[in-house]
């Protein structure tokens, strides 16, 4: 346990130092009240608009810069201490892979739990204090449910940088792959559903569909924060969420859970057959 | 407890049809240096990466400090072993202190020990500074701070003296011979090592992956039976000394000026010496046995001539 946390302590200062932590939360806290105060721009005025057209507009930013910063952040964590030497020199300390790759996961999910926290967070407290949010607890509800899906999603990609990293051999050979898997979640997933939906006329029936919607972490994203503002919209309350959506917002979280998991369990078991 | 630090018996690696090792034998004790000498492929890496439990023997057996090294419950066993790789290069963003101290914490050593082998290794001047503002030779010696965490009682040291400057590869050799005397084991990883006979208990020489040579230096001399080198000057004519040598079948080299040089065959040398000592116009004589060197090109050329012959 220990040699996870002096790794993790190890990845977290370095994010510290290179200053990722920094301008990654600078980014979030920017974007965030930006579109907080420019997000009506396009009907002619600026000034704060409500929660839920920022919080919206600002879950479909955040799907695409999410992903591609989480996998920068990680892509080379392990394939870059294996080409500089230093990889094959901890296998020898006395810990194991799976606390070497828990201990640097923890590290880079810090730097951009805490960046995603603080970066919104500020945001949010901008917000709140010049803005019109309406229901304080609604307001706070919706903004921790978006940092919370946030930081599950940017971990997920982590993830994904992590099972790219230990399955090639050179840096550079991962940074490809990484800009193939953030265009195919982002960007082809999203339009082969769609063609998918066209090409059969609409015969996949709707309940297929929320389900294939759950294999992309960033359409899950999309749909918690999407689906909560629905129903808050409608001034239908809390309580009808997950009635009219496929599913309740907890379920949706756990899914994306899940998908910060699996791929990291997929990269643990490749790392402890990685040749050393 | 036995004297054994290490000891390989028939050890072979095999990945796929390559191998990596081949059926070889290998101990070190405690306190003895051991230089394991081989041209790329040779199978050094992969001996010491097995040493270090890194990998698994395919075949064959293998004990350090009588535990199987790639048991997941002898990872106590890596607390005695410090490793050197080669081509290391550490945490450009970090200062060497902190390189160091990341890796004293990750072994469970207090960090107070962190200076000292800062200072051990020359590099006291440096802590604070930026690995990636440091030299070759620099980031060598904080690699072998690094392997010195610890006390370990086996250093595994790949190509250590790359890179190094003359004085520091002298400072390097001055610390072996330290960590020798207080009962710590060495192995020595090198294409060639030169000037490391003196260091050295015992040298191992490899070739395609198997154990072409292993021994003392004097034992590898006495089994390559190479000549010893003479080099003399003489007052006069080298003439009658050319005849009188050339009776017991050496022949002599006219160097320029009054200088020769022979080559004395292994058994005869002391005839050779004995007549050269006889001729009164001698006026410089200078020996050279069979250096590591000399005798690690001897074992690889051997080798590779049976090769061909194969």
């Amino acid at each position: 346990m220990k040699s996870i946390l002096i790794v993790a302590g190890k990845e977290f200062r370095d994010g510290l130092r290179n200053r990722w932590a920094f301008a990654i939360t600078v980014v979030f806290a920017l974007l965030a009240v930006g579109l907080a105060y420019f997000g009506a721009a396009a009907s002619g005025q600026v000034g704060f608009t409500g929660v839920a057209t920022t919080i919206v507009s600002l879950s479909s930013l955040a799907v695409f810069l999410l992903p591609l910063i989480a996998l920068m952040l990680a892509y080379d964590s392990v394939v870059g201490e294996a080409q500089q030497g230093t990889l094959l020199l901890l296998l020898t300390y006395p810990m194991s892979r799976l606390q070497l790759l828990v201990g640097k996961f923890l590290g880079h999910a810090a730097i951009l739990g805490v960046s995603t926290l603080i970066g919104f967070g500020v945001a949010g407290a901008v917000i709140a204090a010049f803005g019109d949010i309406g229901e304080f607890s609604e307001f706070l509800l919706a903004l921790g449910l978006f940092i919370v899906s946030a930081m599950l999603l940017g971990w997920a990609f982590v993830a994904f940088a992590y099972l790219i990293s230990v399955s090639v051999a050179e840096k550079s050979r991962a940074a490809g792959i990484a800009l193939v898997v953030w265009f195919f979640f982002v960007l082809v997933f999203d339009l082969a559903l769609l063609g998918l939906l066209v090409g059969t006329s609409g015969t996949v029936s709707e309940s297929v569909f929320h389900y294939l919607l759950l294999l992309n972490p960033t359409d899950i994203f999309r749909i918690v924060n999407l689906t909560f503002f629905e129903a808050a919209r409608t001034h239908a309350g809390l309580a009808s969420i997950g009635a009219d959506a496929a599913f309740h917002p907890l379920v949706l979280l756990g899914a994306l859970l899940a998908w910060v998991i699996v791929p990291l369990v997929a990269a643990m078991v490749l790392f402890r057959r990685r040749e050393a | 407890m036995s004297d054994t630090v290490f000891s390989m018996q028939r050890v072979s690696k095999t990945w796929g049809q390559v191998h990596a090792l081949r059926d070889v034998s290998l101990e070190l004790r405690k306190g003895q240096v051991l230089g394991l000498l081989g041209h790329n492929g040779a199978g050094k890496s992969t001996t010491m990466k097995l040493i270090l439990g890194l990998i698994r023997p395919s075949s064959g057996e293998l004990k350090v400090f009588d535990h199987d090294p790639s048991a997941v419950e002898s990872s106590h066993l890596r607390l005695k072993l410090g490793y050197l790789p080669e081509n290391v290069s550490f945490y450009d963003q970090l200062s060497g202190e902190e390189v160091l101290t990341y890796f004293a914490r990750l072994k469970g050593i207090e960090r107070r020990q962190v200076a000292l082998l800062l200072e051990r290794v020359g590099l006291a001047h440096a802590v604070k500074r930026r690995v990636g503002t440091y030299s070759k030779g620099m980031r060598q010696r904080l690699g072998l701070a690094q392997a010195l965490i610890g006390e370990p009682r086996l250093l595994l040291l790949d190509e250590p003296t790359v890179g190094l400057d003359p004085m520091a590869t002298r400072d390097f050799y001055g610390m072996i011979d330290e960590l020798r005397a207080k009962g710590v084991s060495v192995v020595l990883c090198s294409h060639v090592l030169p000037g490391v006979e003196r260091h050295i208990d015992r040298a191992a020489i490899l070739g395609q992956g198997q154990l072409l040579a292993s021994g003392s230096i004097d034992e590898l001399r006495d089994m390559a039976g190479l000549p010893l080198m003479v080099r003399g000057r003489i007052d006069g004519t080298r003439d009658a000394l050319e005849q009188r040598l050339s009776q017991s079948g050496v022949a002599l080299t006219r160097l320029n000026g009054n200088a020769f040089e022979l080559a004395a065959p292994a058994g005869g040398k002391l005839d050779v010496l004995r007549n050269l000592l006889q001729s009164p116009d001698l006026t410089d004589i200078e020996l050279d046995p069979p250096n590591l060197e000399t005798l690690y090109a001897h074992f690889d050329g051997q080798s590779r001539k049976q090769e061909t012959l194969q």
